[in-house]
């Protein structure tokens, strides 16, 4: 499997906190990675990194084989996130939103497009209706859908399913993995549901105050470590 | 209904906290009064010096002309700010850094942006001045473009560095996005001619694009002469402003990348 990201000694300090210290790590096509760790150990701002949003003080991303500091425009072309803190503007309808991220994501087919997304995403009775009108959980679902727009090869996730109802984080789940499968696409999933992280990851990440201590298969890591769960091995871990 | 003092303390606390926390809340305490005072006392002054009966000088061309031209320039500057903040106020702005959009394409937009609101909000105030005040503006002819053309300029180039300066400083910044053009009015000569101003402030007044385009307006009409050398100084000054404005754009989102702020416009 061809690599999609490659991570060396990525590093982030600000004014003399080490929030992510020389972390090293690689995921593949049709790979889905969660990166886990307690509040404060650096999952955001890995993410941040990935998504340039956030210089990195040491280290280099290479993402489809090119650098992200030199290739960014080109490279998030074929990149999307997502995250409950990110909201989309709350005074546009549905469609409108979908529709201006089409073009800065410069989608061709724009209406196919979002017509396949809204019913995928079981949004299509809200397609006129303003964003900032409904529930959290249904604007987590146009968060996600918007993830789609361009098709991605990489997602970064960050705690997508956190405002969900069980049904429906079960249903996104589900497709947003189908999704990405089908394109052969890789997935860096953060999440504090652990539950979560066992049904859709291929192999997890252990960060610690910024620093990776742990990674592999979550049968492996529960193996090596004797844990019955990854609830219980994260609680390990976190201490 | 007996009134529980607690709640009003608790109300009056909460915003004393912002407030604290907030310099640029503290300072628009003090800001907009003061400004207002320098306005409307330079306006007084000039008044004061036209009431003889020798001048004869036309106060609607004068005063509400100024206004509308004032607003081409303050509409431009508002249109570049408010673009960016609006995606701030809804978190969408990490949604927008993220995507495949690069930098001058922002600009390009929010240039765009404003000229098209900008020729809209000026269009509909001309029009109103002429219904209202009988003031015909476009009377004067084509002497007036190059002016609106650097009073836009200028209003983005200002929008800019106000972005800039968001991006730095958080979106707190923002009270002060709105207070920066009404700074520069006071010293821009809009209402009364550059020489009512005390001589320190003309130096500083000089090295306004705004100074030269309404002294240079005036002069088209009311002495209907056309004032080349306010022009050259506004273009020249223009260029360099908007090349300036456009850098620290640059640079203050390079900061933020930096210093990993670019995430905590959407949680400021």
């Amino acid at each position: 499997m061809a690599l999609v990201l490659k991570v060396e000694n990525l590093t982030k300090r600000y004014k003399g906190i080490t929030a992510v210290d020389h972390i090293s790590f690689e995921l593949a096509e049709g790979e889905i990675v969660g990166l886990l760790g307690p509040n404060g150990a650096g999952k955001t701002t890995t993410i941040q990194m990935l998504l340039s949003l956030v210089e990195p003080t040491e280290g280099h991303i290479e993402i489809f084989g090119e650098g992200l500091s030199t290739s960014r425009e080109k490279i998030l072309e074929k990149v999307n996130f997502a995250a409950p803190y990110a909201a989309l503007p709350y005074n546009l309808t549905v469609y409108e939103n979908l529709m201006v991220f089409c073009l800065l994501y410069g989608v061709r087919e724009r209406r196919e497009k979002i017509e396949t997304l809204l019913r995928e995403f079981r949004l299509a009775e809200f397609r006129n209706q303003r964003t900032g009108a409904l529930s959290s959980g249904e604007q987590t679902r146009i968060g996600l859908a918007k993830a789609f727009l361009n098709d991605p090869k990489l997602l970064l996730l960050d705690e997508p399913t956190a405002s969900l109802d069980p049904a429906i984080a079960q249903h996104l789940r589900t497709l947003v993995c189908q999704k990405m499968k089908a394109v052969h696409g890789a997935i860096l999933w953060t999440s504090h549901n652990m539950r979560e992280m066992e049904m859709v990851c291929d192999r997890i990440i252990f960060l610690s105050l910024g620093k990776i201590i742990a990674g592999d298969t979550i049968k492996n890591l529960q193996d090596r470590y004797k844990k019955r769960d990854l609830e219980e091995l994260f609680i390990f871990l976190a201490q | 209904m007996a009134m529980n003092h607690l709640h009003v303390l608790g109300i009056l606390l909460r915003n004393f906290y912002l407030l604290r926390r907030s310099p640029y809340r503290a300072f628009s305490l003090f800001y907009w009064a003061t400004v207002e005072l320098f306005l409307w006392g330079f306006i007084t002054i000039w008044l004061k010096s036209i009431s003889s009966p020798d001048y004869k000088i036309n106060l609607v061309v004068t005063l509400i002309g100024a206004l509308v031209f004032w607003d081409l320039f303050f509409r431009v500057q508002q249109v570049v700010t408010v673009a960016f903040l609006e995606d701030v106020w809804s978190r969408n702005i990490l949604n927008v850094f993220v995507a495949p959009v690069r930098l001058w394409e922002l600009i390009l937009g929010f240039t765009l942006l404003s000229l098209l609101y900008g020729a809209i909000s000026f269009s509909f105030v001309a029009l109103v001045a002429f219904l209202l005040y009988a003031l015909e503006i476009w009377t004067v002819g084509w002497y007036f473009i190059p002016f609106v053309i650097n009073l836009f300029v200028f209003g983005c180039a200002l929008g800019f560095a106000v972005l800039g300066l968001t991006i730095r400083f958080g979106p707190s910044f923002e009270i002060l996005a709105w207070s920066i053009p009404v700074l520069v009015q006071p010293l821009s000569a809009v209402f009364y001619p550059v020489d009512i101003l005390p001589s320190v402030l003309q130096r500083i007044a000089f090295f306004l694009p705004t100074m030269h385009l309404f002294e240079g307006m005036r002069a088209v009409l009311l002495e209907e002469t056309f004032p080349l050398k306010h022009l050259l100084w506004a273009t020249s000054m223009n260029v360099v402003y908007l090349t300036i404005g456009i850098l620290f754009f640059y640079w203050m989102v390079r900061v933020a990348r930096h210093r990993g702020s670019l995430g905590r416009l959407v949680t400021d």
